[in-house]
């Protein structure tokens, strides 16, 4: 690498990071959507140039101000980082040509110039968490998009959105301290902060209590952060009175990067010290994973609120990803890692959509919704689009991760596994079908009467994810090779 | 196990436990800020305690400019605990913040009063 | 034009339809006239495919990898030729009797039916030019979906109700199962292409063959195979000819047809002999066609009576395909075609007697026969062609699937074929005699003035009824397709 590309990991956070005071300072909404688009889409194209790096030439580092690693902050981009840089800036970009309207609609216009300095700040540590490759320095960003998630989720219009965000406030604190509690621990024992660095001295230390601990506290701390079964509870309420742009940006980016750290630091940092199958990590994994997938698909069926059903159904989708790395085997990981892409796209899309809806409806319940097909077509057909995929129906995103981590599964021999995946996934049919019920085959009652189509910037970006959860479905080869390629990167680290 | 040498961790441990029960088992949720912010400095103590070297002194090279024979303290864990010290000051405060906005939406900052309300206008 | 232009042509032509139907649908004519002229080129292009194939070419065709290493192929062979011409053939007809019907009948939402239903017949397409089972896996699902909201045509609750028990039974079994044996496939093949003599040979054994194509045979949920069964009665609240297009043009035909497929190009029929596979397969076909047939018996609802009637009929198909031997495997191939023509002219003659007479229990049709004697002469016909009697399509597919049986020495199964004959003639003489013979009720008097039904619907049940007889006198072409099947001569 050469000239302004050199610097390209920096800048990818450097730009998000400074842009967020100029916006305060300039304390105009428009000002402040206008540069948080920029920003989003220039980090896109950092994000797809880096893509294209590591393909081209494998894993690079980048050494933060010149300090050679281990003593200074390595930025180190393999395959797994680049992927999920481009998922976080994908969301985060065609968010933010949806926000305007939305921002207009659900926060009051002296506060709306804080939410895009919030929105920019959350995608600098989204981005910072991916791409560093210190322990410690991902702490820092991950306080930074936590702390900016909190905003965001409190200027939701509803009061109850103050207590949701308390409430995440003090889970992802208790869940951020866990995880700073266990890198001090690995620290005490290897003398570094630097992954690449743990990695290699871990296995020597592994049969210390320390590093066990250090392993537990980790797996619960960043568990709570991914909203991992059971440690879910900030999440339903969090998304559903999140104002509508931030829920989708979150329900896109925030768990997912959550899950990035998962198995940035669980298989690539204690992957070679063989503690994840000497303790029975993967098999609570998995057990977790399959309760969530049933429990959390149940429960999202009997939501009336139809923000918190695809919540929930959140929780659920996040159990197929960690279900795939439970079974640590390349395809069980490269579906998992998919995943977070494949899922990224479509509740993102749906969660658009919804707020779609919460703008020319007001509600979001299903009962509010009754006919809504007929007013909002082009809306509503993207719900359908999404929602099939959320089932996993063939040419969608949803199948390919299905179908992959029924392959994994399989070639594990694990056959009462596939059932369940298979089985789980019609729970989905449930929860999309009774949207589809309301929203089409119920007449429009006179309190729709004057509910008119989204405007023209919101269906773009709506139908922007739409369309990608199925040209990604129809053509997977080129999200699935990466994911695959990601996967050998990693479970290269793992002891067997 | 030589308790006295160990006493830093200990404390750690109480410190940590004592907060998470303040923050579990409190309804009041100014208390329950209170909890976490002593959660958190339970892994302050922690932090600077491993960076604690036996007869270390500050890591500052003497007047002599020599560091020979001198036996320092490790920095690095106290120079990463003042940014964890800077972000447990801005979760406090934002956390404050909210909840300076919940008395102003509910009229309360008990936990069990608030959720009466949310779940009468559910 | 070459074959794989033809094969793209054969998927995009109703779909490219869809956009002038939406944008005709004020003017009703039009929007027909739209359908029809696009019925008439797509069976111009399957016509075109098969004069390619009776030249010996193999139309194939990869449209793009989905997965890696994993592509959505067409291929056409005999058996998908014979489901294209059923498909592409019977969807002007259904349109011509749609006019008569959905008009006369004074259904909303037009426009959405003929939209749908050519998407439906797109799908349907796929279906039968499927190179893969991925391909298959897809379209069916697809062909599921879109017809969805053609069963729910009318919009009331117990529409809904029953789109409900459609899409979960076709859908539950298909992700359930089907999609679990597609992958198990995969998995241990390491290729989903269809193969004459099957993929699986060579790669397992043992009772994993028989677990998995039972996988397949109840996952195909549209093939109606008992306990899976309850969404095509169900089905029945939608328009007469989304009846006919779910029973004869396309939906269930897709089901047999997935079977045979899988039977023959997946699995292999040898590999099946082998491990017995398929034994439990003439029991549970037999069972299906046996308690089909009593249920109709009971029912007096016409479309009902219909409805368990096709379900008896489809495990005919399943029942030659389990047998395995050659001949009874062509007679599954020809009973797709003939159950084709003679369900859809029943289904016509009950949808024109409803129409007509606004009749829809067995019990009310006394001497209808001779105020319509066209539309109830077609519907005996068709019964005829039910119950396997010459000069109809029945009679040919079953004659050989009892002489497969015979000739393997499936005894279960000539039992099954015998007392079914029995059973089905009981449930359809009796409406014969009484349409014809029966003296009408006397409360009869709002409706008397009924004559037949609308012309359009008219002559399309005596086109299809035409066709269940030509199929007898002329069954060279779909002989030599089924006899291809298995690379032999009839």
């Amino acid at each position: 690498m050469s000239g302004p590309l050199e610097h390209l990991p920096a800048l990818a956070v450097v730009i998000p990071l400074m842009t967020a005071p100029v916006i305060v300072a300039l304390r105009r909404p428009w000002a402040g959507w206008l540069l948080a688009t920029l920003v989003s889409w220039a980090s896109l194209a950092m994000s797809l140039l880096l893509l294209q790096q590591v393909l081209e030439t494998g894993p690079f580092s980048y050494l933060m101000g010149g300090w050679a690693a281990p003593w200074g902050i390595e930025y180190r981009v393999d395959q797994l980082d680049a992927f999920v840089l481009v998922i976080v800036s994908a969301i985060a970009s065609v968010v933010s040509v949806y926000a305007r309207k939305s921002v207009e609609a659900e926060i009051e216009p002296d506060r709306q110039y804080l939410f895009y300095a919030m929105f920019v700040l959350c995608l600098c540590g989204l981005l910072g968490m991916a791409i560093t490759g210190d322990a410690f320095n991902l702490f820092v960003f991950l306080e930074i998009s936590s702390l900016s998630t909190y905003v965001l989720v409190g200027m939701g219009r509803d009061r109850r959105a103050l207590t949701a965000s308390l409430r995440y406030l003090i889970l992802g604190t208790v869940g951020a301290t866990f995880y700073v509690i266990g890198i001090g621990l690995a620290y005490m024992m290897t003398g570094t902060l630097n992954m690449a660095d743990l990695a290699q001295r871990l296995p020597a230390m592994a049969h210390t209590s320390t590093v066990r601990a250090a392993l537990a506290f980790l797996v619960v701390g960043i568990g709570l952060k991914m909203a991992a079964f059971p440690l879910h509870a900030w999440l339903p309420n969090a998304y559903t009175h999140a104002p509508s742009a931030a829920a989708a940006l979150l329900a896109g980016t925030a768990t997912k990067v959550s899950v990035y750290v998962f198995l940035r630091i669980v298989l690539g940092v204690f992957g070679a010290t063989g503690l994840l199958t000497a303790l029975p990590v993967t098999q609570v994994l998995m057990v977790l994973a399959l309760a969530a997938m049933f429990i959390c698909s149940a429960v999202a069926i009997w939501q009336p609120d139809l923000k918190r059903a695809l919540a929930y159904s959140s929780v659920a989708q996040i159990g197929y990803i960690l279900l795939g790395v439970a079974l640590l085997s390349e395809t069980g990981l490269a579906a998992g890692i998919v995943h977070l892409f494949n899922h990224a796209v479509m509740k993102s899309a749906l969660f658009l959509a919804l707020g779609a809806v919460a703008l020319r409806v007001g509600s979001t319940r299903i009962d509010a919704m009754r006919g809504i097909g007929r007013k909002m077509p082009m809306t509503m057909a993207a719900v359908l689009v999404a929602g099939l995929s959320l089932i996993g129906v063939p040419l969608t995103v949803g199948f390919v991760s299905k179908w992959t981590l029924v392959e994994a599964a399989l070639d594990d021999g694990m056959w009462p596994v596939a059932v369940l995946i298979l089985a789980s996934s019609l729970l989905a049919v449930a929860y999309v079908w009774r949207i589809v019920e309301a929203a089409w085959m119920a007449q429009p009652g006179p309190e729709l009467a004057h509910v008119r189509e989204a405007p023209t910037a919101m269906l773009l970006s709506i139908w922007v994810l739409a369309g990608a959860s199925v040209w990604f479905g129809i053509d997977a080869t080129r999200t699935l090779g990466v994911a695959r390629l990601a996967a050998q990167t990693l479970l290269q680290g793992v002891a067997p | 196990m030589e308790v006295p040498g160990l006493f830093n961790y200990w404390m750690a441990i109480v410190l940590m436990m004592a907060g998470l029960y303040t923050v579990i088992a409190r309804g009041n949720l100014v208390k329950k800020l209170i909890g976490l912010g002593v959660f958190q400095i339970s892994v302050f103590v922690l932090y600077i305690t491993m960076g604690k070297i036996k007869d270390g002194t500050a890591p500052i090279l003497p007047a002599s400019g020599s560091a020979e024979g001198v036996v320092f303290s490790n920095p690095l864990p106290h120079v990463l605990i003042l940014t964890a010290i800077v972000v447990g000051i801005a979760t406090t405060a934002l956390g404050l913040a909210l909840v300076v906005r919940i008395h102003e939406a509910f009229g309360t900052i008990e936990e069990d009063d608030i959720q009466a309300i949310e779940e009468s206008e559910a | 034009m070459s074959p794989s232009t033809l094969m793209i042509l054969a998927l995009l032509l109703p779909l490219l339809a869809v956009g002038p139907i939406v944008l005709a649908g004020r003017y009703p004519n039009l929007r027909e006239a739209v359908s029809l002229g696009t019925g008439g080129l797509l069976i111009a292009v399957v016509l075109g495919l098969l004069s390619h194939l009776a030249d010996g070419i193999v139309p194939a065709l990869e449209l793009g990898q989905m997965l890696p290493g994993l592509a959505l192929r067409l291929e056409l062979e005999p058996l998908g030729m014979l489901f294209a011409l059923v498909a592409a053939g019977l969807w002007p007809v259904t349109i011509l009797y749609a006019i008569g019907y959905m008009r006369g009948h004074h259904e909303k939402n037009q426009t959405r039916f003929y939209a749908f239903f050519a998407v439906a017949i797109s799908a349907a397409m796929g279906v039968a030019l499927s190179g893969n089972m991925l391909t298959l896996f897809v379209f069916y699902e697809v062909l599921t979906i879109c017809t969805f909201p053609l069963v729910t045509h009318a919009g009331t609750p117990e529409a809904k109700k029953a789109g409900r028990t459609y899409l979960g039974i076709l859908i539950g079994t298909s992700i359930l199962l089907q999609l679990l044996a597609i992958i198990a496939t995969w998995s241990l093949a390491g290729t989903l292409d269809f193969a004459p003599g099957g993929i699986l040979a060579g790669k397992v054994s043992g009772p994993l063959v028989g677990v998995l194509f039972a996988l397949y045979v109840f996952g195909i949920g549209k093939a109606a195979l008992m306990p899976f069964h309850r969404w095509l009665p169900a089905a029945m609240v939608a328009p007469t000819p989304v009846s006919a297009l779910l029973h004869a043009v396309a939906v269930v035909k897709a089901g047999v047809f997935t079977v045979l497929k899988v039977t023959v190009y997946i699995f292999g029929i040898d590999l099946l002999a082998e491990n017995a596979a398929a034994d439990w397969l003439v029991w549970a076909a037999g069972f299906t066609i046996i308690a089909a047939s009593v249920v109709a018996l009971s029912k007096d609802n016409l479309k009902a009576r219909l409805a368990y009637s096709t379900i008896s009929q489809l495990s005919y198909v399943l029942l030659g395909a389990a047998i395995l031997a050659p001949l009874s495997l062509m007679g599954a191939a020809i009973h797709i075609a003939a159950h084709a023509l003679g369900k859809i002219t029943l289904f016509f003659a009950a949808g024109a007697v409803m129409v007509a007479s606004h009749k829809t229990e067995i019990s009310q049709m006394a001497g209808i026969g001779r105020k319509m004697p066209w539309t109830m002469g077609a519907f005996a016909i068709g019964a005829l062609s039910m119950i396997g009697l010459p000069p109809t399509a029945g009679f040919v597919s079953k004659w050989y699937v009892l002489s497969g049986a015979l000739q393997s020495q499936q005894m279960v199964a000539v039992a099954v074929i015998t007392l079914s004959t029995l059973l089905n003639a009981a449930y359809f003489l009796p409406i014969l005699h009484s349409a014809f013979f029966g003296r009408a009720a006397d409360d009869d008097h709002h409706h008397h003035g009924h004559g037949e039904a609308p012309l359009p619907s008219v002559l399309a049940l005596c086109l299809t009824a035409a066709g269940t007889i030509a199929l007898f006198v002329l069954p060279d072409q779909v002989l030599t397709l089924a006899g291809a099947l298995l690379g032999g001569n009839p």
